[in-house]
């Protein structure tokens, strides 16, 4: 590999930092509270609306922006477009934390976690389940993701023998897992969308669809480039490197061409099954919102000549993280519907947990691109 | 190094397989819905019959020891609104208007039984991870089993009917529903509800015998007398009535690919709040849906060697095929 990746060094505990630690510490203690008095003591779920924003955001969203490794290992090692290399390590990066705390968002959410691992004994699990398919992928998934992270942490021990040794052996298996991290996210991020496909009318037709699927997957891969465009930007901003412009414009067009793709089945899929877009009121409402969403960056980065803008670069990917993200409220929440009488807001320990979560996986990201070799030297940027 | 035309058309060979499928208007391995059993028994719950006594929610209470349940507002004694993990058959009310005649819908009342309806292809089943949701291969009843469950409420999600109730103040918590009395049925026994219905309204039997009475009572002329079996389908015991008027449809004849609860009533099932189903099972809809996907791991394997061609072609930048 031509280009290089070095540790930014610093203090790892800054104020942000803390910031971020005090948060995470609430989110524990609220932890704590849900095992011992029920999910109804910190939720506001129901049997009208048994998954919330722990499923919804955490899993569903959270495993979306996870999807930065999978979209730029599909670029740089199924498409051959080594030029995106420099941004692979990052964006592995945020992965590991959005799927890794995804995982423990489902034991936080599951009832019964001490039979949790009843996923993985034949003799129990069911494989008509769709669930089964996305845990058991969730899960592989994981391990692939860190151990897709381990060489950049081994990189980190330089005067250590026995970790480079290590990370020699771990590259001559590069292309299995590269291609396992490649196959599990395609295999599990369509089955999210189809875990919806059970629950029949109770999800309204502006979402419910066959192709619930395939509208998951593409939108999950266009957000995992636009996680990976948006965090570039981000940390130029915060560690004040030289901005990766010209990649990242690169890789806008590439979303340019999914967003398309992807509004092309979903408007015609709408068309086919004759679904009321216009007429389901306050659904109605968020469905447009959520295609509006999508609509911004395929307008913002339509010509090249936007792409290289660093600020259209942003509200483009920005604007695209919170259309797949609504999508998937929408999906899971807002287009769903046990019936009259039933409603959901999540309550604010709920909301509190999730935000520790996220304070977790930042907390995570600021300590390994100080301590290891993921950002790209500044001087080659 | 670009991506090859011939390099595209093997990545797009793999890609299709998984993708083709959730396209292809016949899908690869259309998985019907499920037949009735034969041995399969069930309740037969006629509202034109139910005077609405909730002699049934005291029974059902009882024999599976659940607590009293206070959602209806300054309640002082068991008055549920709904089903719940407490309550697993209730009694509702449907009213319209001046409310003033039996089994009318317009100004006029019915009752209605919830409970579980033991689907014949039961979306609980089909969408439990870890099999803690059964049907039991004789009588067709939806069993669970709590020690198998992990709690993640899929069943939930998938129930039709929102029959699946969780223990939401419990740190320990459980799935709760309507097993049928499997408990009772083992003792020679059979559902309580059924049991202590003083009235016939709620029937116990073999499914096909219970569609064969629905049937017979459809048939009937309102106004003439008509005796109604008591308790149980094949019961010596049965009263005399004088017959109302039915609406000409049995729900759970064919409702979601049918289910061993049959009802009766003369009030459309959508007012008493039952929802209108397709006669496919949405277990056989998304079970289509997974098979064709995922059979064998077919296609996965496939495009997993797919994909690590072109990885170990690319990282080691060899001229292979």
């Amino acid at each position: 590999m031509v280009e290089e990746s070095q540790p930014l060094g610093g203090k790892i505990v800054t104020k942000p930092f803390l910031v971020l630690a005090a948060l995470a510490a609430v989110g524990v203690v609220l932890m704590l509270y849900r095992y011992l008095y029920g999910l109804g003591a910190v939720t506001n779920l129901s049997d009208g609306y048994p998954w919330g924003i722990w499923i919804t955001y955490d899993v569903l969203v959270g495993t979306a922006l996870g999807c930065g490794g999978y979209a730029m290992a599909l670029l740089v090692y199924i498409f051959n477009r080594w030029e995106y290399h420099p941004l692979v390590r990052s964006a592995v990066l945020t992965s590991v934390f959005g799927y890794t705390l995804a995982g423990v968002a489902i034991f936080l959410d599951i009832g019964r976690y001490w039979n949790g691992y009843h996923l993985f004994l034949p003799w129990y699990v069911n494989f008509n389940s769709v669930l089964v398919e996305v845990a058991l992928c969730i899960a592989a998934y994981v391990g692939i993701l860190w151990l897709e992270l381990a060489p950049t942490v081994l990189e980190g021990h330089q005067d250590n023998p026995k970790a480079q040794r290590a990370r020699q052996r771990l590259e001559r298996w590069l292309p299995v897992i590269v291609a396992l991290g490649i196959l599990l996210p395609t295999m599990h991020q369509s089955s999210l969308g189809t875990l919806m496909i059970i629950a029949g009318y109770k999800l309204s037709p502006l979402w419910q669809t066959p192709l619930l699927p395939l509208l998951f997957l593409i939108s999950a891969i266009t957000m995992g480039f636009a996680i990976t465009v948006f965090e570039s930007i981000l940390s130029s901003l915060a560690f004040k490197r030289p901005f990766e412009t010209p990649m990242i414009a690169k890789v806008g067009g590439v979303m340019v061409w999914l967003i398309g793709v992807y509004l092309v089945i979903r408007l015609a899929d709408l068309l086919l099954r004759g679904a009321p877009v216009f007429s389901s009121g306050f659904l109605s409402s968020m469905f447009i919102l959520e295609n509006l969403l999508y609509v911004v960056p395929l307008v913002l980065l339509a010509s090249p000549a936007y792409r290289a803008n660093l600020r259209s670069l942003f509200v483009a990917s920005s604007s695209l993280l919170l259309a797949g993200s609504l999508y998937r409220f929408n999906a899971f929440l807002v287009g769903y519907s046990a019936g009259p009488g039933w409603t959901y807001f999540p309550a604010l320990p709920e909301i509190l947990i999730t935000l520790s979560i996220v304070a977790l996986e930042l907390m995570g990201y600021l300590y390994f691109v100080k301590r290891y070799p993921v950002l790209p030297k500044a001087e080659h940027v | 190094m670009g991506l090859s035309r011939r390099d595209f058309l093997k990545v797009a060979a793999g890609g299709s397989l998984v993708a083709a499928s959730s396209f292809s208007p016949a899908p690869l391995l259309a998985r019907e819905s499920k037949a009735r059993l034969p041995e399969a028994v069930g309740i037969l719950y006629d509202a034109t019959v139910c005077i609405g006594c909730k002699a049934c929610m005291a029974a059902c209470k009882e024999y599976n020891h659940l607590p009293p349940d206070h959602s209806t507002p300054g309640s002082v004694w068991d008055n549920p609104l709904d089903l719940s993990a407490k309550t697993y058959n209730i009694v509702k009310l449907y009213k319209n208007g001046t409310g003033q005649t039996k089994d009318q819908a317009i100004n006029g009342y019915s009752f209605i039984r919830r409970f579980c309806m033991h689907c014949v292809d039961p979306a609980c089943v089909s969408a439990c991870p870890v099999s803690a949701l059964t049907k039991d291969s004789t009588t067709g009843v939806v069993k669970y089993d709590k020690g198998a469950c992990i709690g993640c409420r899929y069943c939930q999600i998938a129930c039709p009917y929102n029959v699946p109730k969780f223990q939401w103040d419990q740190a320990f918590p459980q799935i709760k529903k309507c097993q049928l009395c499997d408990h009772r049925i083992a003792q020679g026994g059979y559902s309580a509800c059924c049991e202590f219905c003083p009235n016939g309204a709620s029937i116990f039997g073999n499914v096909q015998d219970l569609r064969k009475e629905a049937r017979r009572r459809l048939a009937l002329k309102p106004g003439e007398v008509a005796h109604y079996p008591l308790h149980r389908v094949d019961s010596q015991d049965v009263r005399h009535r004088i017959v109302t008027p039915y609406l000409n449809h049995i729900f759970g004849e064919r409702e979601g690919g049918g289910t061993q609860v049959l009802m009766l009533a003369n009030v459309p099932f959508q007012d008493l709040g039952l929802p209108p189903l397709p006669d496919e099972s949405a277990a056989s809809q998304s079970e289509t849906l997974m098979h064709s996907l995922y059979k064998g791991m077919i296609a996965p394997y496939v495009l997993l060697g797919g994909l690590f061609y072109l990885v170990y072609k690319n990282t080691t930048k060899q001229d292979l095929p």
